[in-house]
């Protein structure tokens, strides 16, 4: 810590930090454009200058840019001192000279940096007299809009596209004032972290296309703490509604998840809360139906019945305890296919029965060795790649510290890293997005990847079994990732559930147990499928066959299915058969689907934006997400359906919650594994109330007044201490309660500043959410004996592989329209060697034999692909109900394409 | 006794002045044109719709009575999908005039709005577009904004260069 003096006051401040960054975390207002706390500084805009004195005597001082100056102790500093006030409004006036006159249709309007930063300097009119400089715009895709005249020239879109998120397709071009932005021509930006640019931007030249399409300001949204549903990183975010359909999704800093970023697929995916596809009422047979007659309906069919239960990965813990409970504990399936969940299943065990702790991903971040075996993680838990992308410069950093080179001076640092990148390997059965900063890369299929993780394992720690009749090659690999994370600070071994394969999961854990075993602190974090994968598997449901096979034998004769489509995860045969032999089927969904469509009884089931529950991430962090709007029609949370207040003549004492808090606490007292749940956010009767709309909300009095004049009551929620208005509490809310971020001259999301004890450290209060599993030191545990053998190709049984896409896989962000048009057609990507074996060429129709579904598939030739092994997309239509991996056959279907040609 | 008959003489006297009281309805009273009164929308001089649905008439108003939406045309040209004010709840203090940059919505001489039945004081966007600039004849927010709509490109706008050609190679 150091003394510095700010209008001669001595403040403690950290010495290893830069001016503006202190002046920030001081709560002082300095205005700034280019410096970012997760990029670093660059000295670029020139907007944070302040006056720094050598001592108590000088009186003249000299103007520096805070962001580019150390916090030395003693250090002397006036932000008031009028030379450079008119500094930086001189400054600002130079940044505006050729920005265009459009704030009013400008989307970044009521929320922009600029904005901020211009009213801070007190600049307001323009001088120059001159014509202005204009560009032309580029299409980016659908995600994104581009308005360049906008532009400040901060260089804050291509430090973090490209140095910070790994892009290649968007770069400055041109010189002096006519610097541009864009790629090299119109097309779709690559980079997955793209939509991050819209909050990055200071200005509006990148703007969410998708709240272009229904827009509103940020003063008029109605705001709630979230957590996306896309995928098991359990990413925070803020969702803002008008007018009774969702508006869009921004970044609620956690520091602990995901920081200031968002991947694409959870910033746009959010739409499928608005889709015509959407379940608005109870259905009867198909037939609208009212609400009493559906849940007499339900009360009936529970009393005479005997039900069984099939929860979802995809619904809250609150809504799978809710079904747990209707049914019984032993007529409760967990609704994934079998596969996929006795890996989840080991993974969880690994996690809780080992030595080595699942890091959050901040931790990940700062690993500074990683092995990644069998996942392709930027399609399946994308924020964890690009948290992967900051780990790779852990090691090559230290020669800075070294050098005596602060960590925030960004460019210095980039220059003396140049490419070098600290040791990460990917070993998997195909190439991933992140194999341009890996170490070294391997190939293989799913046991052969098990293979060289028990070997990595051996080679750390000779008492760890070696794998048997190992290649020389693979050995050597294997020593030189040993070596690697041997030498390493704090490994970290990574792997998941997207090969289905258990002996990986076992092989991972293997790998950083033998590494904990020398007395590494390693790190073993697992990428589970969905974003409640985690929450399920802790309640312990039975498996799903286990469900098809109570209905064959009888012993049930009505289905609850919760959120799920079942043919998404069993195939077409059996998911009928349960569905048409259960004399009574009941599914609670959002959307229609397949499984709704055969459904006797379907409730409407509130989207994420719609009601409050509890998400479990990959991390095994229970995360609470809140209503933002109240729910058009019929809609309600699964957990509110399946209540005795609805439905009737349940036994007294059953499923008796009324409100969230009540279903909490009922979870934690029945659940040990989950008790720590109660703590993930503040109950509803700790706090005053907390507001959901900006204090400038508008329209209060005119919303619905072409419905009746006459304004009713503010709807109230009896499930937490937000408020559907803009009256609030005297105090600040607590961090798990915050639905956006604004102080008084921040209206971006800059403002976050305000809420964090430093800046970019955890928010004031600690960060939201709650660890269910903490690792104590003294665990038993031993190490697996059994090595899986050797993968042989063979041309008859093909191994499918599933191939995740960030875009698509998904089951609920590919029915965004923004999304879908960036799904991938169905395809089965294949070996070159084997293709030509089979005689089969690129783009050819290739028929894929499982059991007894068949499909006709695009060929893929790809040079990364083990022999014997074929890719399918996972999740995307037509192959989405197949549970892979799976064994199969292919075979070419040449004549029907050369047909027409001949 | 004298401040008496002063005071009778005062009143007297008045009755001799020019009358204040107005008979209205018979009779109309003169409103100045800045008069705080009926709100519309105007258009700018080319005919095209003024209101850019800025949302900032909305947020400027105390009473909270103006709601409307944006949407574009597919040229890129904004304007609000649905505009309603309440009157019901409005106080005609003019924020909103005040707060519009683009001199869409204008508060005009004219206050008799008076109805019988209070859900007619809700008034859309066909109710209240007029057919003319009101009291701004000249100006046209999108020949002065940087942004392109159908007829006006990038730097056809009011002291724009043309738009720069990154393909040159010239500094």
């Amino acid at each position: 810590m150091a003394t510095i003096y700010i209008e001669n006051e001595p403040r403690q401040a950290d010495s290893n930090q830069n001016l503006l960054h202190v002046l920030l975390s001081l709560g002082y207002d300095l205005p700034y454009f280019c410096w970012h706390p997760a990029l670093g500084s660059v000295g670029a805009c020139r907007q944070c200058a302040v006056k720094q004195f050598r001592n108590e005597q000088d009186t003249a001082g000299k103007i520096v840019i805070a962001c580019m100056t150390p916090a030395a102790d003693g250090t002397r500093v006036s932000i008031k001192d009028p030379e450079a006030a008119e500094f930086r409004a001189a400054v600002i006036q130079g940044l505006m000279q050729n920005h265009p006159h459009d704030c009013p249709v400008c989307d970044e309007g009521g929320e922009c940096h600029l904005q901020d930063m211009t009213v801070m300097t007190g600049h307001c009119s323009r001088h120059y007299r001159f014509t202005k400089r204009t560009f032309r715009n580029q299409y980016l895709g659908p995600l994104l809009n581009h308005e360049m005249n906008r532009c400040i020239q901060c260089q804050r879109c291509v430090r973090f596209y490209r140095d910070y998120a790994g892009g290649h397709d968007l770069n400055a071009f041109r010189l002096r004032d006519t610097v541009y932005f864009g790629r090299f021509e119109d097309g779709v930006l690559e980079n997955e972290f793209s939509g991050n640019l819209a909050e990055v931007c200071p200005t509006g030249v990148f703007t969410d296309a998708t709240l272009k399409r229904h827009y509103t300001r940020k003063w008029d949204l109605q705001m709630a703490p979230s957590v996306c549903v896309h995928c098991a990183a359990g990413c925070n975010i803020s969702v803002g509604e008008r007018y009774g359909t969702l508006r869009r999704v921004v970044n609620r800093y956690n520091h602990a998840v995901n920081g200031y970023f968002l991947c694409d697929r959870g910033r746009f995916g959010y739409e499928f809360v608005n889709s015509d596809q959407r379940i608005r009422e109870c259905l009867l047979g198909g037939e609208p139906t009212e609400l009493t007659r559906a849940m007499f309906r339900l009360g009936t069919l529970l009393r005479d019945g005997n039900c069984i239960g099939i929860g979802s990965p995809r619904a809250s813990l609150e809504s799978n305890f809710a079904l747990r409970q209707l049914v019984g504990p032993d007529h409760f399936y967990a609704g994934v296919a079998d596969e996929e969940w006795s890996v989840t299943l080991a993974a969880l065990e690994v996690l809780k029965h080992g030595p080595a702790p699942s890091p959050s991903l901040d931790e990940i971040e700062h690993c500074d060795a990683v092995l990644v075996l069998g996942e392709d993680v930027t399609n399946v838990l994308p924020l964890m790649a690009l948290r992967l992308r900051q780990s790779v410069r852990q090691q090559p950093v230290r020669k800075a510290t070294d050098l005596h080179i602060p960590l925030w001076l960004d460019h210095a640092v980039r220059e003396l890293v140049q490419d070098e990148r600290g040791p990460l390997f990917i070993a998997s059965p195909s190439v991933t997005r992140l194999d341009d900063v890996a170490t070294e890369v391997l190939r293989a299929a799913p046991s052969g990847l098990a293979r060289l993780g028990f070997a990595v394992a051996h080679a750390l720690d000779p008492d760890a079994p070696a794998a048997p009749d190992l290649s020389s090659e693979v050995e050597a690999v294997a020593g030189r990732i040993a070596a690697a994370l041997r030498s390493a600070r704090s490994p970290l071994v990574i792997s998941g559930t997207s090969c289905g394969s258990r002996e990986l999961v076992e092989a991972a854990a293997q790998v950083a147990w033998a590494l904990c075993k020398t007395g590494k602190p390693a790190r073993l974090s697992f990428c589970f499928p969905e974003c409640n994968s985690a929450g399920l598997a802790l309640m312990r449901p039975r498996p799903l066959s286990a469900a098809f096979q109570a209905m064959q034998r009888g012993s049930a004769d009505t289905v609850i299915i919760l959120e799920n489509d079942l043919y998404r995860r069993g195939s077409v045969a059996e998911v009928s058969t349960l569905l048409d032999t259960a004399r009574h089927v009941v599914v609670l969904d959002h959307l229609k689907n397949r499984t709704t469509g055969k459904a006797e009884l379907v409730l409407p089931a509130g989207a994420f934006a719609e009601t409050d529950g509890t998400l479990v991430n990959n991390e095994l962090r229970a995360q609470r997400f809140f209503q933002a709007f109240p729910p058009q029609g019929e809609v309600r949370a699964s957990w509110h359906w399946l209540s005795n207040s609805l439905i009737p003549e349940l036994p007294a004492g059953t499923c008796s919650w009324r409100t969230l808090d009540d279903i909490v606490s009922a979870i934690a007292n029945e659940m040990p594994d989950l008790a720590p749940i109660e703590h993930a956010a503040p109950s509803r009767k700790e706090l005053g109330k907390v507001a959901r709309e900006p204090n400038r909300y508008s329209g209060r009095t005119s919303i619905l007044a072409n419905i009746s004049v006459h304004e009713p009551k503010p709807p109230e929620d009896l499930d937490s201490a937000l408020a559907f208005s803009m009256e609030s509490g005297p105090q600040p809310p607590p961090s798990a309660l915050i639905p956006f971020f604004w102080s008084p001259g921040w209206n971006s999301i800059q403002s976050v500043n305000k809420f964090q004890g430093e800046v970019g450290g955890p928010l004031r209060g600690g960060d939201p959410g709650v660890r269910l599993i903490d690792q104590k030191a003294e665990i038993a545990w031993q190490y697996f004996s059994a090595t899986p053998p050797a993968f042989q190709p063979n041309s008859d049984e093909w191994l499918l592989l599933p191939h995740f896409h960030i875009f698509g896989s998904e089951e609920l962000s590919r029915q965004a329209p923004a999304i879908s048009e960036l799904v991938p057609r169905a395809y089965v990507g294949l070996n070159a060697t084997d293709a030509a074996l089979l005689g089969v060429k690129s783009g050819e129709l290739i028929k894929v034999t499982i059991g007894d579904s068949v499909h006709e598939l695009e060929a893929s030739l790809r040079t990364d692909v083990p022999r014997g092994v074929a890719l399918l997309p996972a999740g995307i239509p037509p192959v989405d109900n197949l549970s892979l991996p799976a064994r199969g056959r292919l075979s070419p279907l040449r004549a029907a394409v050369y047909g027409f040609a001949k | 006794m004298f401040s008496l008959l002063r005071s009778l003489w005062e009143v007297f006297k008045h009755a001799f002045h020019p009358r204040v009281t107005i008979q209205y309805p018979e009779q109309k009273p003169y409103l100045a044109p800045r008069y705080r009164g009926r709100i519309i929308l105007t258009r700018d001089p080319d005919g095209g719709e003024r209101c850019v649905a800025c949302n900032l008439c909305a947020v400027a108003c105390p009473v909270d009575c103006i709601a409307l939406q944006a949407t574009e045309d597919e040229h890129g040209r904004r304007y609000p999908e649905f505009f309603r004010i309440n009157f019901s709840r409005c106080i005609f203090c003019g924020f909103c005039e005040e707060a519009c940059p683009t001199y869409a919505i204008q508060l005009t001489p004219d206050f008799e709005m008076a109805e019988y039945n209070r859900q007619n004081l809700v008034y859309e966007k066909k109710d209240l577009l007029i057919d003319g600039p009101g009291k701004y004849p000249d100006y046209n927010f999108w020949r002065v904004a940087g942004v392109a709509i159908g007829g006006k490109e990038k730097g056809q706008a009011e002291n724009e260069a043309a738009p720069v050609d990154l393909h040159s190679l010239l500094p």
